[in-house]
């Protein structure tokens, strides 16, 4: 049991002990994905039960073409290969390739973007057209918006490993990890939208 | 990897204003930020409570009369909105969580400080926004709950700034919940254990996985909400083909949950003064834990009983009331524990036991009818009426309000290092509880013979009954000025409190007051047994 008098006690003898704790920044972006997770599922679950319970109505075109949306999903898939490739690289202290592998996924993420204008571009409905249309463009604009955080994160931190001899090393390789952790969200979330809005 | 702490560095990092201007700075320090999340909390349950004080006006006569029916609406909409946002959830979540959670796990500061900064200093502009919303043109007034498609024909301009106001706040309440969650997981002091936690951690854990899984669906709702708002499109306007009950699924999937987020850290904050007060151990710490987390997976699977007239198909309907029946068990096992610790205890009557003796009587009240309007035939009977409003205020006020004002008179003393004046003290909570009784009660009587809510207009038979609702709402209005007094006098001539005046055994009273920066002068004390009162005199028998 500890009483108020020993308490004191220990806290004097301990004055001066260096204290350390481990790196929990990590569990800590876990959490808040998990939490952007959330708002996707109640996304999903409005766009769901829209499907299941409002009919739609007469006239309303609500198409969508597979090409695109599926080389998009290989961009992804691919794009998360080559981050990993460059977690590894630089885990090797191979900056400059670790480098080259960035910024090919900030390429990718780019082309992913682009492909996703020209698909809102070429489809034959608008925002406002129907309820499926508007769903549609709300989940694949706020995944959009991510992917555009994403390639803008991996940016930075390419460049960031360039400048004053290399701020991310293999000592330092939290800011490549959280970014990788959260490309690799985007991705997975973008993979379960491709196949509730596309395939379904 | 391990991040090691040069007490040093911190020190020198942490060279910021001093005195009361550090409360108006971007501090670090986890029990500045707590006092500027009560604070500034404070001021807004002033503004809520005024709010209040003019509805209650209006209602004691039976036409609109004291202000024209909108301005009821908009009164009502900010009311609720600044009560839950601005005051109950930043309070018991922020300020308490802030002051208390690194104590209680043996730490120097939160987990992320920044963060925790950031997400304080969310609150201030998005809560003048809120109250900004009322000034323009078409104020806000779909209630806190924004239901299309009211929120979407009524005026709008409020509106979208009520939409903004409230997705910062959201913002700001997973920024804490991450911290929080971070915290008591991750920065325990080696050598303590999770079942050795103080309870207000679990309570915190619990609301935090909670903020953390629902909020962010509330965020959603609101964004969609607003697209219907300024885009014209269609989620949730039957015009445009759309579905309200959509709305109101995704609205209550956050909105139940954030019931249980205001009033899981109150059954926290209760567990630790009840043990102080009356020098016995917490009854049934492993039962308390697990009705904490059963009442969490619970909260998220019934918030469809807000909806009981929504069309809900009879399944749904099933399914919920019986999920809403089944938390009464482990609020039940709370409320058992909580009257074991106080049996046969040597209870000292302070104001802090007294207003958790309050939140206990008004707590089991407002539970009570909770649990008879999840039965559905119930339900339909009163739904929308005051019976409701009577229900929720019992949760909300004679539950977590009591408890923020009992956490206020039990941890005055550490903070300021003064006592608060007792006799004020037991006169605000009279004064509070009197009055509080004398504005619900009734209203049930209301609402069962059905009076409906949300209304500036009702029929003249259920006028007296009204009266004697504002005469309480005075009386709670009046209460608020003992304890400003005492707050302020304590503050400057109160009697030095000492270090530990409650010769309590939970980690935050075994330091000085108010505490030092880093919390401890040396390393944190383990504190193994933070409800071990009465021990020796047990040992010795």
């Amino acid at each position: 049991m500890t009483t108020l008098d020993s308490s004191k006690e220990i806290q004097k003898n301990n004055s001066e002990v260096n204290e350390t704790h481990e790196d929990f920044r990590m569990f800590g972006l876990i959490t808040f994905l998990i939490a952007d997770g959330m708002t996707f599922a109640g996304f999903f679950a409005a766009y769901l039960t829209y499907k299941a319970v409002n009919p739609l109505p007469d006239g309303a075109i609500y198409e969508l073409e597979l090409p695109i949306p599926t080389l998009n999903t290989i961009l992804l898939l691919v794009s998360s290969a080559t981050f990993h490739k460059a977690g590894k690289a630089l885990l090797q202290d191979k900056n400059s390739d670790s480098q080259k592998w960035l910024f090919f996924t900030a390429f990718l993420g780019i082309i992913f973007l682009i492909c996703q204008l020209f698909e809102y571009f070429h489809l034959p409905f608008g925002l406002t057209d129907n309820l499926f249309a508007s769903t549609f463009y709300a989940l694949t604009g706020f995944h959009g918006l991510h992917v555009t955080l994403g390639t803008l994160m991996i940016l930075i931190i390419t460049w960031q490993s360039r400048i004053n001899g290399g701020r991310i090393t293999s000592q330092n390789m939290f800011p490549l990890e959280a970014v990788e952790l959260y490309w690799h969200f985007v991705d997975g979330i973008w993979v379960i939208l491709f196949i509730i809005l596309y395939l379904l | 990897m391990t991040i090691s702490i040069d007490p040093q560095k911190a020190n020198n990092e942490s060279l910021q204003p001093k005195g009361w201007l550090r409360y108006f700075s971007f501090s670090l320090d986890h029990k500045v930020i707590g006092i500027q999340y009560l604070v500034c909390g404070f001021l807004f349950y002033l503004i809520g409570g005024t709010l209040a004080s003019a509805i209650r006006i209006e209602l004691a006569s039976p036409m609109s009369d004291f202000m024209p029916r909108d301005v009821y609406n908009q009164v009502l909409t900010l009311h609720g909105t600044i009560m839950i946002f601005l005051w109950i959830v930043p309070v018991v979540n922020g300020a308490f969580g802030n002051y208390l959670i690194p104590f209680y796990v043996g730490a120097r500061d939160m987990a992320f400080p920044r963060l925790n900064a950031v997400a304080f200093w969310l609150i201030p502009p998005s809560g003048l926004m809120l109250v900004a919303s009322y000034f323009v043109e078409g104020a806000a007034q779909a209630g806190w709950t924004a239901y299309p498609p009211l929120s979407i024909t009524t005026p709008q301009s409020g509106q979208i700034i009520w939409i903004m106001s409230v997705l910062l706040l959201g913002g700001s309440s997973i920024f804490g919940g991450i911290n929080f969650i971070a915290t008591i997981i991750k920065l325990r002091r080696p050598g303590l254990k999770l079942m050795q936690l103080p309870m207000y951690c679990w309570a915190m854990l619990g609301t935090s996985l909670l903020v953390v899984l629902s909020t962010p669906v509330l965020a959603g709702t609101l964004i969609l909400l607003s697209f219907d708002i300024i885009a014209n499109t269609g989620f949730f306007n039957p015009v445009l083909g759309g579905n309200v009950v959509v709305y109101q699924h995704l609205f209550w999937f956050y909105s139940h949950p954030a019931v249980y987020i205001m009033v899981l850290p109150a059954f926290g904050l209760v567990s630790e003064i009840l043990p102080v007060h009356a020098r016995k151990p917490l009854f049934g710490y492993t039962t308390m834990v697990f009705s904490i987390m059963g009442i969490v997976v619970l909260g998220l699977v019934v918030w469809a009983h807000h909806m009981f007239t929504s069309g809900t198909p009879p399944w749904m309907r099933l399914f919920f009331t019986i999920a809403t029946a089944f938390i009464a068990v482990p609020t039940g096992i709370k409320f058992f524990n909580w009257v074991a610790t106080l049996w046969g205890g040597r209870i000292s009557i302070n104001s802090a036991m007294l207003f958790s003796c309050g939140f206990i009587i008004n707590f089991v009240f407002g539970g009570i009818t909770g649990v008879a309007l999840a039965q559905v035939p119930f339900d339909i009977h009163v739904h929308d009426t005051y019976f409701v409003v009577a229900h929720f205020h019992y949760i909300v006020y004679g539950g977590t309000v009591f408890i923020i004002f009992s956490s206020i008179y039990h941890w005055f003393p550490k903070v300021t290092g003064k006592m608060l004046n007792e006799k004020l003290g037991i006169l605000h909570f009279i004064i509070t509880f009197i009055g509080f009784n004398l504005c619900f009660a009734p209203q049930h009587w209301l609402g069962l013979n059905g009076m409906p809510r949300r209304v500036a207009e009702y029929d003249p038979q259920f006028q007296f009954v009204n009266q004697i609702s504002s005469l309480g709402a005075l009386l709670m209005a009046i209460s608020t000025i003992p304890f400003l007094i005492n707050v302020f006098l304590s503050a400057k001539n109160g009697k030095n409190a000492g270090d530990n005046p409650w010769n309590a055994l939970t980690p935050e009273w075994l330091t000085s007051s108010p505490p030092p920066v880093e919390n401890w002068e040396g390393a944190a004390p383990l504190v193994e047994e933070p409800y071990g009162y009465g021990k020796k005199f047990v040992e010795q028998k």
